[in-house]
């Protein structure tokens, strides 16, 4: 709607360190020479060439400014076959049990750390370098299709660079019942500031059901830009949880660029635990492309100190008789700043749509900020859509009533905090990720 | 008991006819050419008798305009570019004199507002007969036709209380120093395309001074009406309510029916001091172009409140139903601790129009409140589009708002949309905003029809109880006609 | 007064009636029982004449006139009344004020003079009083946040103010306590006369005990199936739709 008219020929000067590394390094890329791989590459570098980095003249970005990100010129990640910093992976899996885990260091897949145990005929996990180099049939067509790169500069930067990432494909009428992670480990290093652009390809073929949990961890001091895309496509019938918990290191940048496609009677159902980085933002964009399908997109956010969070959703209804659900509640402590977008579109003909969403946030100090954008844009009358924004501090009644039965200031605020966290994350159904991320904001409120 | 089923009454009353303010007035006009340059600016001053130092403000906003750019993208609006210099900046109707009173007023120009209905001799004459039931007339009216105040009511018996009330270019005369105190301080004269353009080439408008502690014993009303064709209405109004002043504005605007597209961009300033209270109304029937979308207003306005003072309130009510293009977003700039601010609002768009309309609640003092309450209908082919702006700045602690934004759809090829902005940077203030969407069900419309209710009647009805909220917010003598358009505003909306 | 002849209408491409014949005279309270999903509702729609119930084949005539031709709204006028199983809320519009415009919306169609607000108020007042009913109810919005008793009664309000010639009551018992059960069939009953006649539709036997039918006919499978005296609906709450072909834990 907003999104400014390219001028040809003019490339942005912050661009141009990346379009010169695209140059320089397009031919080593994995799958080049692939014609549709290098096709689609250069049309994302050659978007990127024309929009550079989005400003907050671009409305999608009006309240993430990043400035600081273009003040910074980010050399890519080079492999590496170390993992230091680190000896215990994240999981949601209790000890001993065997896991599917595909392990990523600085955007790249460590066939060492990753294990594809216990997982049924009919589902295929590999990493996207491995696929590009050896089997690279199925994905063509597949990769990229649903990402618009020409609205989405990020996406097209990471499209320019793509070369390694997770390949999931769940097949026909497969039923997978433990839960497939993925794990991201950003290293980073101390002398100079590293970006990765990893992209995930999820595809749930039709009647299929998984659970997918996606860990992104930090160690390390350097400055970091993960410049993610994940391309979800669960079709007729299909099921597919999606988990993320984002808990990198308070030097990195987190970009994340979703698409997702819901097919006829599919289900999507997502939830985006945020608590790392210095700066992160959640692109997350869902068509229900199919009549009957579902779309969830839930999350909890955790900031402080001078962290920066943006959560921006668009739920698109093509389709009638779909519904959407989306809840999000955040805490924000210190000057730290949180942004919540989140559009929900009901296209002509998308009759009996319901379209729910709620985005409330709690100010914990007097130098943190909300900026909360719910937005609906509706074309069919036979629809129930609605929306909630709420932001203030804790209830003074309540805190009152803790303290009155004898517990301590900070305990109590602690408690009343973590039951607002708590009422987003009971919505998990699945016991192992509900458990996990509790526990997680239970960290971080002991932190406080 | 509403007056609601005079709503329906008059629906049934009005036939073929939906736009009824549709005619013009034959009178002979005084006409700026065509174009906007520097002398046309000087052209309106003089015309105006201005003193030197509002001819400078005008020079300066009209530069400062020829350098921005008119905004095109974020507004939910589509329209052809507008031509500038293919209008008139300045149409008045010819007289001789100034009127000192109606007396002196054109008999043709007192003939047209009394087919609006409004009546400005009868009005004058009844109030003044002994033994009526209102000693004290229930409104005083400043007529502004085209670029000029033709009458205002009522002036010697405000007079009295010390309140002026009167057309802005004889507030210029007769109280430059308020004016000059007072103008461009909410609405700068950089603050936005259209209202830049207004400062340039402002012909009238009303201007209110209530003195500390005198609460205005009627309402205050201008009318509006654009009579010729090709030009431009430009109008400013400006508000003050000094200390524990009370008043209540209502404005009103109409326009002919014509094929070419008109402008209207006008600015209005309140400014409420310590415990002053501003009620601003209004009823926006501009002429909304045919039902293939010819003709119409392009309504550009910019309306905001500054609550200066402590304990100070400013409620915006408006019932927005014509014109073919709507933007416009009534503000408060809550300064004063303990202000207070209000939105309510009802936009009907059906056919072609497109209305983005909202507000801006901009918290700055302690304890700040705002309420908004929006109820969109969209019908026929249109697009109705809520756009606010909810900011709580760190200094206002305790603040709170609330926000309702309903929207109602009906017929399939309509379009409702909301898009909030809330912004908040201090953890006491609390901020609410709800918005929800629905239809007219079957079987609402099923359940009245069997009681008797013919299907347009039914779905006046039911609008009606869904902007309840907000035409009880409005003065008796407005909420009629305002019901009354909600139901002829959706004629043919329903099969 | 109301002659219904072989009346079939599908919903959605569904037959639901297939062949209704029933004959209801000035004066008489008729009742028709049946199960769940028998078309008891469907014959109420079709008589108030709701948009896709579509009638395939037979007539009904309603003092002389042919009823399915006119409108839902000129049905009204005439004097149908259909008090409904699920009374509609409408935000934002006082009971009161619904029930003015009904009222003038039908007496200005037949040709009566309109009430104005005096006579109105003095007219519902006296009908709130005999049905038990707050003036707070009347400020309402109609049925917004009313409990179920509290709809009911105010059908019956409404069926009181507007005088119906001939009244549907669809299932006017369904949510009512013991207590108000009494005052809704207290308030019916004082609206029979020579010159009105009832539909009254239900399930249970339960209603008819406190507004005692002239006749009752049962109702499955889209056709009347047996028709009697009042006694029939004691006989039903005995032995069940068995007998009909229908099975259901009563």
């Amino acid at each position: 709607m907003s999104t400014p008219t390219p001028i040809r020929g003019a490339t942005p000067q912050t661009a141009l360190p990346y379009t010169e590394q695209f140059e320089r390094l397009k031919a080593g890329l994995p799958g080049s020479g692939l014609d549709w791989v290098d096709a689609l590459r250069e049309g994302g570098a050659s978007a990127f060439a024309v929009n550079g980095f989005p400003t907050v003249k671009n409305e999608a970005w009006r309240y993430t400014n990043l400035r600081p990100l273009e003040k910074v010129v980010f050399e890519p990640a080079e492999p590496r076959s170390d993992a230091p910093g680190f000896d215990v992976l994240p999981t949601v899996r209790a000890a001993g049990t065997s896991a599917t885990r595909l392990v990523f260091v600085d955007g790249r897949f460590r066939h060492d750390l990753s294990s594809a145990a216990g997982l049924p005929n009919g589902v295929e996990v590999a990493g996207l370098a491995d696929r590009l180099a050896g089997d690279p049939d199925w994905i063509a067509g597949r990769l990229g299709r649903l990402v618009d790169v020409d609205a989405n500069p990020l996406a097209a930067l990471n499209t320019a660079f793509l070369g390694d990432g997770a390949v999931l494909r769940i097949g026909r009428g497969v039923e997978v019942a433990e839960p497939i992670e993925l794990v991201y480990v950003t290293l980073g290093r101390e002398d100079r500031a590293t970006v990765f652009h990893p992209r995930t390809l999820i595809v749930a073929e039709p009647m299929s059901r998984a659970v997918v949990v996606e860990h992104h961890v930090g160690y390390g001091s350097g400055v970091t830009l993960a410049n993610h895309v994940v391309e979800v496509d669960v079709a007729e019938g299909a099921t597919l949880h999606h988990y993320k918990v984002q808990r990198e290191s308070g030097t990195a940048f987190h970009l994340s660029h979703g698409a997702v496609r819901i097919g006829k009677d599919a289900c999507y159902d997502s939830f985006i635990l945020t608590v790392g980085a210095r700066l992160s933002r959640n692109e997350v964009r869902a068509e229900l492309a199919g009549t009957g399908g579902t779309c969830r997109l839930n999350g909890a956010y955790m900031v402080r100190g001078q962290q920066h969070v943006d959560t921006s959703t668009f739920i698109d209804h093509a389709q009638p008789h779909c519904g959407s659900r989306e809840v999000y509640k955040g805490a924000i402590d210190d000057s730290a700043r949180a942004v919540f977008q989140g559009k929900i579109l009901v296209r002509r003909g998308a009759q009996k749509t319901d379209g729910h969403q709620l985005n409330r946030a709690l100010l914990l100090s007097d130098t943190a900020e909300i900026d909360s954008k719910p937005e609906l844009e509706i074309y069919a009358d036979d629809v129930k859509c609605s929306h909630g924004a709420t932001a203030g501090e804790l209830a003074d009644e309540q805190l009152f009533y803790l303290r009155a039965r004898g517990i301590p200031k900070d305990e109590a605020r602690g408690l009343l905090i973590g039951a607002f966290l708590a009422e987003a994350i009971e919505e998990i159904p699945e016991d192992t990720v509900r458990e996990n991320f509790q526990a997680l904001v239970a960290g971080w409120l002991a932190a406080r | 008991m509403s007056g609601t089923q005079e709503t329906v009454d008059q629906v049934r009353a009005v036939t073929e006819q939906s736009y009824k303010y549709g005619f013009t007035t034959d009178i002979e006009a005084d006409l700026a050419p065509k174009g906007l340059n520097e002398d046309i600016v000087r052209f309106i001053s003089a015309k105006k008798e201005e003193p030197e130092w509002l001819l400078e403000w005008r020079l300066k906003a009209f530069r400062a305009w020829q350098a921005m750019e008119e905004p095109r993208y974020w507004a939910k609006l589509s329209y052809p570019p507008i031509d500038y210099q293919d209008a008139h900046y300045y149409a008045a109707p010819k007289t001789s004199n100034r009127p000192k009173s109606l007396d002196e007023v054109d008999p043709e120009l007192l003939r047209t507002y009394e087919k609006l209905g409004i009546p400005l001799r009868e009005q004058e004459i009844l109030a003044g007969v002994e033994g009526t039931e209102t000693k004290m007339p229930a409104i005083a009216v400043d007529a502004v036709f085209d670029s000029v105040s033709v009458a205002t009511t009522f002036k010697a018996k405000l007079e009295e209380m010390g309140i002026i009330f009167c057309s802005i270019s004889e507030a210029v005369r007769e109280h430059p120093d308020l004016v000059r105190q007072y103008l461009g301080t909410v609405v700068p004269y950089t603050d936005n395309f259209y209202a830049t353009l207004n400062c340039a080439v402002f012909t009238d408008g009303s201007f209110v001074y209530v003195p500390k502690g005198v609460r205005c014993p009627m309402e205050l009303s201008t009318y509006f009406r654009i009579n010729q064709a090709n030009t431009g209405q430009f109008e400013r109004t400006l508000i003050i309510a000094d200390e524990g002043a009370y008043v209540s504005y209502l404005e009103g605007c109409t326009a002919p029916k014509r094929d070419e597209n008109q402008l209207h961009a006008a600015v209005v300033e309140l400014v409420a001091l310590d415990n002053a209270t501003i009620k601003y109304s209004t009823v926006q029937n501009w002429y909304p172009g045919n039902e293939d979308g010819v003709g119409g207003i392009y309504n550009f306005v910019t309306k905001r409140g500054a609550c200066r003072g402590v304990n100070s309130k400013i409620s915006w009510t408006q019932v927005e139903t014509g014109s073919a293009i709507t933007w416009k977003y009534p503000s408060c700039i809550l300064q004063g601790d303990n202000s207070v601010g209000e939105f309510y609002s009802v936009a009907i768009t059906n056919n072609r129009q497109q209305a983005d309309t909202g507000t801006k609640m901009i918290h700055i003092g302690k304890n700040t409140k705002s309420t908004i309450v929006s109820k969109g209908i969209s019908a026929g082919r249109s697009n109705n589009t809520y756009r606010g702006l909810v900011k709580i700045l760190p200094k206002a602690d305790g603040a709170r708002n609330h926000t309702q934004c309903d929207s109602l759809l009906i017929g399939d090829q309509c379009g409702a949309h909301t898009v909030p902005y809330i912004e908040s940077r201090n953890r006491s203030a609390r901020v609410e905003h709800e918005a929800t969407t629905a239809k007219i069900s079957e079987d609402q419309l099923f359940y009245c029809r069997q009681r008797g209710l013919d299907p347009e009647d039914a779905v006046s009805l039911i609008v009606n109880g869904f902007c309840k909220e907000v035409l009880k917010e409005l003065p008796m003598e407005f909420a009629v006609e305002a019901q009354k358009l909600v139901g002829i505003s959706l004629e043919g909306s329903v099969g | 007064m109301l002659e219904i002849k072989n009346l079939h209408a599908t919903v959605d491409g569904k037959e639901i009636l297939k062949g209704i014949d029933l004959t209801i005279g000035s004066g008489e309270v008729h009742a028709i029982m049946g199960p769940n999903g028998s078309g008891k509702s469907t014959l109420s729609y079709v008589l108030a004449g709701r948009e896709g119930y579509e009638v395939t084949e037979g007539s009904v005539t309603y003092n002389g006139m042919d009823l399915l031709t006119l409108e839902p709204e000129e049905r009204a006028a005439e004097g149908v009344f259909l008090a409904f199983q699920y009374p509609v809320e409408i935000p934002g519009v006082a009971n009161t004020t619904f029930l003015k415009y009904a009222l003038n919306a039908m007496r200005k169609r037949r040709g009566e003079p309109e009430l104005d607000a005096l006579q109105f108020l003095k007219l519902i007042r006296e009908k709130t009083k005999a049905l038990n009913m707050s003036d707070d109810m009347l400020k309402r919005a109609v049925n917004v946040g009313f409990s179920g008793g509290e709809k009911k009664r105010n059908e019956t309000l409404q069926m009181a103010v507007l005088q119906p010639r001939f009244a549907i009551l669809d299932e006017t018992d369904s949510g009512l306590d013991i207590d108000a059960l009494r005052i809704v069939a207290d308030g019916v009953n004082a609206l029979r006369g020579a010159d009105r006649s009832m539909l009254v539709i239900t399930h249970y036997q339960r209603l008819l005990e406190y507004i005692v039918p002239d006749r009752v006919h049962v109702l499955a499978h889209g056709r009347i199936q047996r028709s009697g005296g009042k006694e029939l609906a004691l006989e039903l709450e005995e032995k069940g739709y068995r007998e009909f072909g229908v099975d259901e834990a009563a």
